[in-house]
């Protein structure tokens, strides 16, 4: 590590974060300069969202020590301790109160809004710096948030956060702060960026529009598995060699498969993103796994559900030939039914066909319950436990069992390996690819790079359209990267 | 944005307004004369409770709360009022500031323990109910002469029933919508997250709603036994829906921290004269509670129309 210099603004040294088994910080030390702006930039699950909330003390450190203005604030890290030396947060989603008015939200931040005449003061602040950032920006003190579009809202957020009121300002981190401003609105941001540098604060930027990052920053940082791998001067990069900073390039290109030889199966889904401008659609045939890539949250899960909907005939814009089964990637909130056994949890997709007289046939249930167990190898020692009573990876597999103990010819999976062990991970992407031998049809969202290589087509997504389409031995971390990641604002 | 309608906002502020002002046009068109001062105070008597009970389920709400104990307890504090603030005040105010300290504490357990409120609050309101009938097995007690006193206090010009919920919606208006600490209560509601972000305490906001939730219900069942003069354990039972309705046919949502206070207390005066312009139509009480369940449908339809016109822009 280089020795800390004298004008840093925050010193973070060797933290470290873990969710339960999931590692997301692995050691960062990083530091920040008065009058600097940092780029932040790393793949998905790098830890630079954690990392942010370590810094503006929502989330507390495992390990580690955090130093901001010249006081170790690593003891009594907190929003309060965060706020006190002067680093304010812009998180990625969204985090004004929609029943508040733009006014009533800036009070909610800044404290010194109070006491007689505050609605009036926190307005006049608010309307002065919104002018200030975003000239002609059409926003109201007096307007409720809820009747704001999503990029109003964004800059009330924005300029919330740069207001000064009691407490000092010394860095302000920027969490994708162009995700839904447009070219005109985001270049304003970054021009005031670059002025409120000059005047000696700091800005952590992060960004997935590289060219954005490039032209602000004086430091990129780049993130990769919980680490920071590289930092240096902004002009010592290129686009390519940030790409190619965030992969791991050389490591894997041995284990890219041959193009297996193309099931010319018929096309069994058809559907056209909401946000596409250009004529791409996402097609798969049947037999085939295709892979939806790209960062988190640029509408993968979007096309999914949409696709979903349309298998139950309520979605025009898609067109799908055959039953469609969901595995949902986020287990706790529309995977399992928590009060149920692992047996009723594996049979509720398929209880149209476990019927004898209109009710359910017990024994019917049984037998399918049993036989998955054996299949996907569920460890646990009676199928009528409750399906809480499992492992994380063993609840996976559990709604794999759903999915493909139904007749659905079409499996749609939202990320479904989020938070599981290896060991299970290997087992599932065995039964994905014998079940497409068979016939199925995968459409398979994920975040992880490694998953990719299943697949056989691979889409990348970017701001809720597909920006590219690789076959099997187009497939490398690298392309994925280089379209996940756009030149200019999209 | 078109110049010629108004505002949705507007049309959903001033909707509590208009459905008490076709009522009170309904009310004249059948009985002209209860449109009168003698009228009013009979009609809007029992508007004062209803009006208090309504304003504490607002503030339940506000944190994206449903209390559905406020009932029983407003029955709870008129049975105090009947006997113990009567025979022995100091026990009967100790009893219902007790109470109060234990509306507050449902709340933090609500908070911490991350319950369902409604769970929680039903549970509350057989707590009550059985507190009322060891109290006052039977129907009976007096209320204060003083308080009795206070409730039927006749103003000049307009009936004190009508002051007082116009004093209420004020004060609570101005505490709850225009104050600088009123403005991190309802963002509570809105988006706790970022409230707690901002380095705010939910549970303290839960405590503080929950506190005054029960401050106004000791309001409300005050005034109710005032007018009464005696009580009941059953006394206040339908207030619990009663308040909800007023809170809703107000304006208010029951998630996301939206709540008007001058529209929840005109809620409530809607719902009680909706009860005396049905016994003007000569509408047995057997349907009576059908018919205001049909009032309620109507409102709120107009409102879903209003929100349909607030997506639509």
């Amino acid at each position: 590590m280089d020795a800390p210099s004298a004008s840093a603004i925050v010193q973070l040294e060797g933290v470290r974060k873990s969710f339960g088994a999931v590692r997301a910080l692995a050691g960062v030390d990083l530091d920040v300069r008065a009058g600097e702006c940092l780029g932040l930039v790393g793949h998905n699950g790098a830890g630079k969202s954690t990392l942010m909330q370590v810094l503006a003390g929502t989330l507390a450190a495992d390990e580690g020590r955090l130093v901001v203005a010249g006081d170790d604030i690593t003891a009594s890290a907190g929003v309060a301790a965060a706020r006190a030396h002067g680093v304010v947060c812009v998180f990625q989603e969204l985090s004004l109160c929609p029943n508040l008015t733009v006014a009533e939200n800036a009070r909610v931040m800044h404290r010194a809004f109070r006491g007689f005449g505050w609605r009036k003061r926190a307005g006049a602040a608010m309307a002065a710096m919104l002018d200030d950032i975003f000239p002609r920006h059409g926003i109201d003190p007096a307007d409720v948030v809820a009747d704001l579009s999503i990029a109003r809202r964004q800059m009330v957020e924005i300029a919330r956060a740069f207001l000064v009121t009691d407490e000092p300002l010394r860095l302000v981190i920027l969490d994708e702060p162009t995700s839904s401003l447009d070219q005109v609105v985001a270049e304003q941001l970054m021009a005031f960026v670059r002025r409120f540098v000059a005047r000696g604060g700091s800005v952590i930027l992060i960004s997935h529009l590289l060219g954005e990052i490039l032209a602000t920053s004086d430091r990129v940082v780049v993130m990769k598995d919980g680490r920071v791998v590289e930092t240096r001067p902004a002009r010592d990069f290129t686009r390519d060699s940030l790409v190619a900073a965030m992969g791991s390039v050389a490591a894997r290109e041995d284990e890219k498969r041959a193009a297996a030889a193309q099931p010319a199966g018929e096309v069994v889904v058809e559907a056209r993103p909401a946000r596409q401008a250009d004529g791409r659609s996402l097609r798969a045939r049947r037999g085939e796994i295709v892979g939806l890539a790209g960062l988190a949250g640029h509408g993968q899960t979007d096309l999914l559900v949409r696709i979903n909907a349309a298998a139950q005939g309520r979605e025009p814009h898609a067109r799908v030939a055959g039953a469609v089964a969901f595995v949902a990637g986020d287990r706790q909130s529309d995977g399992v039914f928590p009060l149920w056994s692992i047996a009723e949890n594996i049979t509720i997709r398929s209880l149209g066909g476990l019927r004898r007289f209109g009710l359910i046939d017990p024994a019917a249930e049984a037998r399918m319950a049993e036989e998955w167990r054996q299949r996907i190898a569920i460890r646990t020692p009676d199928m009528g436990n409750g399906i809480l009573s499992l492992s994380g990876g063993n609840q996976q597999k559990a709604l794999f069992a759903r999915a493909l103990a139904s007749d659905a010819g079409i499996v749609l999976m939202d990320d479904p390996m989020r938070g599981v062990d290896v060991g299970t991970k290997q087992e599932v992407y065995g039964m994905i690819r014998a079940e497409a031998a068979r016939g199925r049809t995968f459409l398979w969202y994920t975040t992880e790079f490694d998953e990719l290589r299943h697949c056989d087509r691979v889409y990348v997504f970017r701001a809720g359209a597909i920006v590219a389409e690789l076959a099997a031995n187009e497939i490398t971390e690298e392309r994925v990267l280089q379209s996940s990641f756009a030149e200019e604002a999209a | 944005m078109n110049a010629l309608m108004p505002s949705p906002r507007l049309v959903r502020a001033a909707l509590p307004a208009l459905s008490l002002a076709a009522l009170l046009v309904a009310i004249w068109f059948v009985q002209p004369r209860a449109i009168s001062y003698f009228g009013f105070n009979l009609m809007l008597n029992l508007a004062m409770p209803i009006a208090f009970a309504t304003i504490a389920q607002l503030c339940v709400i506000t944190v994206n709360d449903l209390d559905l104990s406020i009932g029983a307890f407003v029955s709870f504090v008129a049975c105090v009022g009947a006997t113990w603030l009567n025979a022995t005040p100091l026990l009967g105010v100790a009893v219902l500031l007790g109470a109060v300290v234990v509306y507050a504490l449902v709340g933090a357990l609500i908070h911490l323990r991350n319950l369902p409120s409604i769970v929680v609050t039903l549970g509350m309101s057989f707590f009550w109910l059985g507190c009322s009938v060891l109290l006052l097995p039977s129907p009976g007690g007096s209320a204060p002469a003083w308080l009795a006193a206070l409730v039927k206090v006749r103003t000049p010009l307009v009936p004190f029933a009508i002051l007082v919920s116009a004093a209420l919606a004020l004060v609570v208006h101005v505490g709850l919508m225009r104050s600088a600490w009123g403005a991190i209560l309802r963002g509570a509601g809105g988006n706790p997250v970022a409230v707690a972000r901002a380095g705010w305490s939910l549970l303290r906001t839960k405590v503080t709603m929950f506190a005054l939730a029960g401050f106004f219900g000791v309001l409300s069942g005050l005034s109710l036994v005032g007018l009464t003069t005696s009580a009941d354990a059953n006394i206040a039972i339908r207030y619990t829906l009663l308040s909800i309705a007023g809170v809703i046919l107000g304006g208010g949502e029951f998630v996301g921290g939206r709540v008007s206070p001058v529209g929840a207390v005109l809620g409530a005066m809607t719902l009680t004269l909706a009860g005396s312009l049905l016994s003007f139509l000569r509408i047995s009480p057997d349907w009576q509670i059908g018919a205001q369940g049909a009032i309620l449908i109507v409102v709120l339809a107009l409102r879903a129309l209003v929100n349909r016109l607030e997506r639509r822009r």
